[in-house]
This record gives structure tokens, sequence and C-alpha cells, in this order.
């Protein structure tokens, strides 16, 4: 699906998805660097539960919501990823106070 | 310049219009609904999707008794409409809050609520005042600054975009005509039938029913009516869909079934003008989020302003005209509430060809408005 192009390598930049380790690279975004791990689900709807993945790649859409350090529907496309940082996906229906 | 003959025409095909035009069409009436395009003031934007009794009708206890019988009916209604068009519009009645953030605030719900119920021929109902242990009890994450609410079992909401889909669907099943982007310029009475110009044609009928919301201040008096009718700007905001949480409509903040949480509690003078002001939505958001700490993380979607429509005393007007019979005004500002007793009530009078004396007291001649020549 996404290879990274070779001049775009850059200083790792160590994550959690889903609480599992991963590693990006300096100037990714949350959603680029879920993409270099092939996750294409990054939530399902509230309403029908179909699934959904970036598709505008420009805070339009609003469909790569994630929940980052723990505050929910982020949108991945536009938070730079950071050293640390703990994305979780599949979110469905936001928990109030999340 | 085309004709077309219906037994009924509805002028206004909002809440108020589609949920008369329904009824008729259940009578087996030849409807026409006559609506505006989307430049019109329409105040079903505007609507909170409330089906709504504790504390309407001070100063007025027959609309106590007509919001009841209307609240009393809808969950019947909501089924009727379900079969006639195929939507189910999630009406549910669990009770209504409303919720005082301070003793103060507390005090003065409690001297409306009883001066209300102690008004002569006031329909009764069970209400109750509870505190804040009891709050904590149904909704664990209330704030710390609520102090007590008043509670009362027959209120309820609905999905209000779903009732007016359903409304309109249910309508044109019935074989009703829907003309959009026929604002109606010119309603002549002679010989026993009504004329009414719109979009360049005319269109003839036995009865028509204005249901235009603020648009029947122009209209009326063409059939020899009054309706003192001004916008009240109410200003809403939703929130992006959240799991359930709130089990209970607040008259200021509900969940939708869908999840969205809506907070709307504003209302201004503000002539018509639908600008959306940020001190106003400020000052909403800040009494949500001190309902419901929780509320503030939830990003808002989407917020709006609509012209909802009011009268001098703020209850509904239901009129027939005596120069000119046949013509009725519909018109009010709760048409969520009211819708069942607009299509199950209304209607079957105005299909009948008269109102029935009881809704004599909504008559805008309790204005002292002389009726037009």
């Amino acid at each position: 699906m996404f290879r990274r192009l070779p001049e775009a390598a850059g200083p790792p930049v160590s994550f959690t998805i889903d609480g599992q380790p991963a590693v990006g690279t300096e100037g990714d975004t949350v959603a680029a660097a879920l993409l270099a791990y092939r996750i294409r689900e990054f939530r399902t709807t509230p309403v029908t539960g179909a699934r959904r993945g970036p598709f505008c790649l420009m805070g339009v859409c609003f469909d790569c919501l994630v929940a980052i350090d723990g505050l929910a529907s982020r949108q991945a496309c536009l938070v730079p990823l950071r050293e640390g940082m703990r994305v979780e996906t599949r979110q469905g229906k936001r928990e109030p106070g999340r | 310049m085309s004709e077309a003959e219906f037994d009924a025409i509805v002028v206004g095909g909002g809440l108020v219009g589609a949920a008369v035009a329904y009824g008729l069409a259940c009578h087996a009436l030849r409807v026409a609904i006559l609506d505006e395009d989307d430049t019109a003031w329409r105040a079903s934007r505007g609507n909170f999707a409330l089906v709504w009794v504790q504390s309407k009708g001070l100063g007025m206890p027959r609309y106590a008794a007509w919001t009841k019988l209307s609240s009393d009916i809808w969950a019947d209604f909501a089924a009727e409409l379900r079969d006639a068009s195929g939507i189910d519009v999630a009406h549910s009645r669990p009770g209504g809050f409303t919720l005082a953030l301070s003793e103060q605030e507390l005090e003065q719900r409690r001297q409306t609520l009883h001066r209300l119920h102690n008004q002569p021929d006031m329909v009764p109902y069970p209400y109750e005042f509870v505190d804040r242990a009891q709050l904590r009890q149904v909704f664990p994450q209330i704030g710390p600054e609520v102090v007590g609410a008043s509670f009362c079992p027959l209120d309820g909401h609905v999905n209000s975009l779903r009732l007016f889909r359903a409304l309109h669907t249910a309508f044109a099943r019935l074989g009703g005509r829907y003309l959009p982007r026929h604002r109606v310029d010119d309603i002549a009475h002679r010989d026993g039938e009504f004329r009414v110009t719109a979009a360049g044609r005319s269109f003839a009928a036995a009865r028509v029913v204005l249901a235009a919301g603020n648009g029947n201040r122009r209209l009326a008096p063409m059939v020899g009516l009054e309706a003192p009718v001004r916008p009240q700007r109410g200003q809403v905001i939703v929130t992006e869909r959240a799991a359930p949480f709130l089990t209970h409509p607040i008259v200021t903040l509900r969940q939708t079934d869908e999840g969205g949480i809506m907070i709307g509690d504003s209302l201004e003078e503000a002539g018509f003008d639908t600008r959306l002001g940020l001190g106003v939505l400020g000052t909403m958001a800040s009494r949500a989020v001190r309902m419901f700490p929780v509320l503030g993380r939830l990003n808002v979607v989407r917020s709006w302003a609509a012209l909802r429509v009011m009268t001098p005393d703020g209850f509904p007007i239901y009129d027939q005209s005596a120069d000119a019979p046949g013509a009725f005004l519909c018109t009010c500002h709760s048409g969520v509430t009211l819708a069942a007793v607009h299509a199950g009530k209304v209607a079957p009078m105005i299909a009948a060809g008269v109102l029935s004396p009881d809704l004599a007291p909504f008559s805008a001649y309790r204005f002292g408005v002389p009726a037009a020549a």
C-alpha cells in the first residue's frame, strides 16, 4: 500500500498503537505513521459502526479520528507524531469525558 | 395561468404545516402544501426536539392541558407515523429535568411551578423536586454546581429531523402534493372558495390553513384574521456523537438517539437576524459544562441560529375566520411537542370545517386585535 520515499528518512520516533510499541519517523503525522504500519481502519462510525480510515489527509473529512494520549476524536492527519505518544484506534462512539 | 383544485391548501411546510397537512390527508382530503424555498425563515430549523410539558401554561391553564394531551398521545402518534411513513422518529418519554445551578435558581423554579399548578382549572399532573443526592443516582456525572432539579415524568423527546421527514413522507404517500418555491402572494375568498396565488399560479380550495410561522403575520389579514407573531432568535449547539450517558432530556440539554448532545437554551429578541453570537453560544456551552463537566472535551460539530415564532403571550394561536369561513390559522412556538395534537386533533376539526369550542381560548381575539375587514 504505502511505502516511504527514500529521501523521507529521518530520526525515529517511538510511540504506541493500541498499546503495541511502534516506530515512526520525525515529520510524520500520526496518520502517516499509522498508514506506514498498513493500518487502514482508524475508527468505526458512531451510529452504524462502519469502518473508516483517512480519506482526505488534509483535515476536512474527519474520517481519521483516533484517541491520542487519552483524548478522543483527534484528527490523526493534523497531529504531528511525537515521542511517546499513545495512539488508540477504533473508537466508535466516543465516551464523554475521554 | 394554471389552475389546480384541492380540498385544502396548507400554507407553510414546516413542522406545523406538515403535521396539519398530514392529519388532513389522513381524512381523505386532497391537500396541497404551498411552501417557500430555502431562504424562508424556517422556525423548524430552531427546534430542540423536546416533547415537553413541565412549566408550560403559566397564564393559560388551557395551554398546559393542551400540551399534556399532546404528550399523552405522542407515543401512539409516533407508532402511527412509523406505519404511515416507514420512519421511526425515536420518540421516548423517560421524564425530563430542569437543573438548577444555584439555590436561587432552584427557588425561582419552585415558585414558578407552584404558581403554575395553583392556577384555577389547571390540569393535574405529577412533578417533583429532587435534590443533589437523588440527581446523582440518575446522573452519576452531574457537575458539582448542580444543587437540585424539577422533574416531570411526562417529558420526552424525539428525533426531530426524522419527524420532519416522516410527516412529509406520510403526507406524500397519502397522495398529498408538496409544492416548494411557492411563496403565497395573495389569498382571495369568493363564493365559498379560496383562490391562492403563488409562483404565478392559481390554486383553488374550500379550506386554507395558514401555518407559515412568522409569515402568518403577512398572510392572516388576507383572510380576515390577525397573527401578531414576532421572531425570537434561538441558538443551538450540537456536539459529535458520544456513547449514551444522558438517560433523560434536560430542558436545555439532551442527547439525541444517535448520540449527539444538543445544547440550546437561548432566546433573544433580534428581529429577522439569524447571525450567531459567540457571547450567547459561550454562555450556553459554559452552563452545559457546569451541569455535566464530561461534556467539556466533546467537539462541537455545528452551531446555528433560527427564528422561532412568538406570540405576545407565548401561547399558540388557533383561529378560524368569521369573514372567510374555511380559513384557519395555526401557529405556535412548540411545533414538535404539539405535532401530535396538530395532526390528531386540529386537522380533524379543520376537515370538519370548524374548530371545536374548547380551542376558543387560543383565538387571537385574546390580544384584543380587531380582525381586519
